[in-house]
């Protein structure tokens, strides 16, 4: 009986997989690219953050745990992940409230010279960061640059301020250029998240009697909330992964002032002034940066659902 | 009683006066924003104005310092120092040769899988997707040391090629599913009647699919163009041990490490850097924007 329910059922399987065989095909490429590209570094990351490795040959040395034991350990991969955290808390409390204000203002079609505005945000966004980095450098530089020489003939300072060169004023000032960087592009997903919302929703709310600022508290922002919060989760991830900027710019200092995760693995790794790349040490600084993204990721998601839900029935 | 009448007629030719004065404030308000908004956005222009204006400042007036934006004398010398001296005009090429590179692969591998995708009954279908959204959750910053590996032990670590499959591989995600949710969206008859009349899947695919596609490869062209223009963390390591390979943002950063002082020749490099690419989004905003609000509305 067994037998016969399989003969019977394998021509049938076997056409079925004959039938898509160019679909197949047409996969090759794209999962030969994605499996090599993104799925299997995701999986070897972790197997070379066993060993003590330079890159030599194959990974040959197992040293356990031991990587993991000195990154948990290192007081400087901690103050890097606390940066990294700091440029993405800023992101979250910085620019995303002041990107839906601006949002909210450049959706109303009365408003004269939006797309104006609305382009000037945007250029950043389309330029290379690491460029507009250094002309940032340049602008903030402690002798000649503009922001120095501005404030002075403003009377607002004494001696110069060396923004980028000074570790109290390192971070905040790279924040600052990271905000502006991404503000554009945070500005599109509210702008995009705002015309999802049917314009006779407002109209029906001042119809009822609602004032403009009442219709958007109680009607347009909780219709939001789902949208906004994959637009969260954006923001947090792209800036929790700031690389170019940083790199670009102090390289990590002053005294590791600036330093972010990637700019840490980036050192034991690629370092041109490194004696021997530490391979299995910096994956598993990478391990541990991506176990805890996804941990606070995970944190996010009950708060989360429990908006959406609020946000979904009103 | 007649002048308790005359107290109670006296306010009513006023009484339109208040809703006129609020519709004044009504028409100003909308307005008085602009005094906010136009120092915002020159605090976003200000560095590009900047960056320009110095491109053409003789290095002598940069030294003198002072706030002008407008160079005393015009000068086009920077920009031959940055171009030639500074290498850029190289740069240049290899940065468009790395983009066009990136954007093919990532068109041709995208639009067939997104094609194969497309086919409702095609068994281990819903495994594939769901992989590939999975990913786009899990944080990927990481795995730059083993592309780096596996390129080195696939010999590509010396050209432009094994960068581009770096920057192209994780970039597959979301055109992939645009490209899918549009060939899905396409009536089967169209497909069914190409092989009525004789065509294979390889022909229904290049001559009647991927034409109608137009709208989706000029989407994933633009957002891929632009990305891979701006890219920097692969382009810096796969061109470390080979500095005539450098892209516009590694050559700009090994400039800056290596003549801080030539701000004037820094500022024409910036605007080799990003004018052509503010050009191209200038031309194709409409399709960019577009693109990135789709991406988020999915």
């Amino acid at each position: 009986m067994a037998s016969t329910y399989a003969a019977s059922r394998r021509p049938r399987a076997a056409g079925r997989w004959r039938r898509h065989a160019w679909s197949y095909a047409f996969l090759v490429p794209a999962a030969l690219l994605f499996g090599g590209f993104s799925i299997w570094p995701m999986i070897a990351s972790w197997w070379y953050s066993f060993f003590d490795w330079d890159g030599v040959g194959s990974p040959t040395d197992w040293v356990g745990l031991d990587n993991f034991r000195e990154v948990l350990g290192s007081g400087d991969f901690w103050d890097a992940f606390w940066h990294s955290f700091l440029f993405s808390l800023a992101a979250l409390v910085i620019e995303l409230p002041l990107a839906l204000v601006l949002a909210i203002l450049l959706n109303n079609a009365l408003l004269r010279g939006r797309n104006v505005y609305r382009l000037a945000l945007f250029l950043p966004v389309v330029t290379t960061t690491a460029v507009v980095g250094i002309v940032f450098a340049i602008l903030f530089d402690p002798v000649r640059g503009v922001v120095n020489t501005a404030l002075s003939d403003l009377g607002l300072i004494d001696s110069s301020i060396n923004f980028l060169g000074s570790t109290s004023t390192a971070l905040p000032t790279l924040i600052g250029i990271d905000v502006w960087k991404g503000f554009g592009i945070t500005l599109i997903y509210w702008l995009a998240a705002l015309q999802t919302i049917p314009k006779d929703i407002h109209e029906a709310a001042l119809i009822d009697g609602a004032s403009s600022r009442q219709s958007l508290r109680f009607v347009v922002l909780p219709m939001l909330i789902p949208l906004a919060i994959v637009i969260l989760l954006l923001v947090f991830q792209r800036s929790l992964n700031t690389f170019d900027l940083v790199q670009a710019t102090t390289q990590g200092g002053p005294n590791y002032a600036t330093d972010v995760v990637p700019t840490y693995i980036y050192r034991f790794a690629f370092d041109p002034f490194l004696q021997a790349p530490r391979y299995g040490f910096a994956c598993a600084a990478g391990v541990v940066f991506g176990v805890m993204t996804l941990l606070i990721t995970l944190l996010q998601a009950p708060v989360l659902r429990r908006q959406y839900k609020a946000g979904a029935t009103t | 009683m007649s002048t308790t009448e005359l107290v109670r007629e006296t306010p009513a030719p006023v009484a339109p006066a208040g809703p006129d004065r609020r519709n004044r404030w009504y028409k100003i308000r909308p307005k008085l924003w602009h005094l906010f908004l136009i120092p915002f956005c020159l605090l976003w222009v200000y560095p590009f104005i900047w960056m320009v204006s110095a491109a053409f400042k003789s290095q002598r007036e940069m030294l003198l310092g002072g706030l002008s934006l407008i160079p005393e004398e015009w000068t086009y010398e920077n920009f031959e120092r940055a171009w030639t001296t500074a290498r850029f005009g190289d740069y240049t090429i290899n940065t468009v040769t790395f983009s066009i590179t990136v954007v093919l692969i990532v068109l041709l591998a995208s639009a067939a899988a997104g094609y194969a995708l497309s086919r409702p009954d095609l068994p281990g279908k819903k495994v594939i997707v769901g992989i590939l959204i999975a990913t786009m959750f899990i944080p990927h910053g990481y795995t730059i040391i083993p592309v780096f590996l596996l390129v080195s032990d696939l010999g590509l670590n010396n050209g432009l090629l094994g960068a581009a499959l770096a920057q192209a591989g994780p970039a597959l995600v979301v055109p992939i599913l645009l490209f899918m949710g549009f060939f899905a969206g396409i009536p089967r008859d169209l497909e069914d009647a190409a092989r009525v009349d004789g065509a294979g899947y390889l022909r229904t695919f290049f001559r009647v699919m991927l034409p109608l596609s137009k709208p989706v490869i000029g989407t994933v062209t633009l957002l891929n163009f632009i990305t891979a223009w701006n890219a920097f963390f692969v382009p810096l390591v796969f061109t470390l041990g080979n500095p005539d390979l450098r892209t516009l943002g590694v050559g700009m950063y090994n400039f800056f490490g290596q003549e801080g002082t030539d701000w004037t020749g820094m500022a024409a490099a910036a605007c080799i850097s990003t004018i052509p690419i503010v050009i191209v989004f200038l031309f194709l905003q409409r399709t960019f924007v577009e693109g990135i609000a789709g991406a988020v509305k999915n």
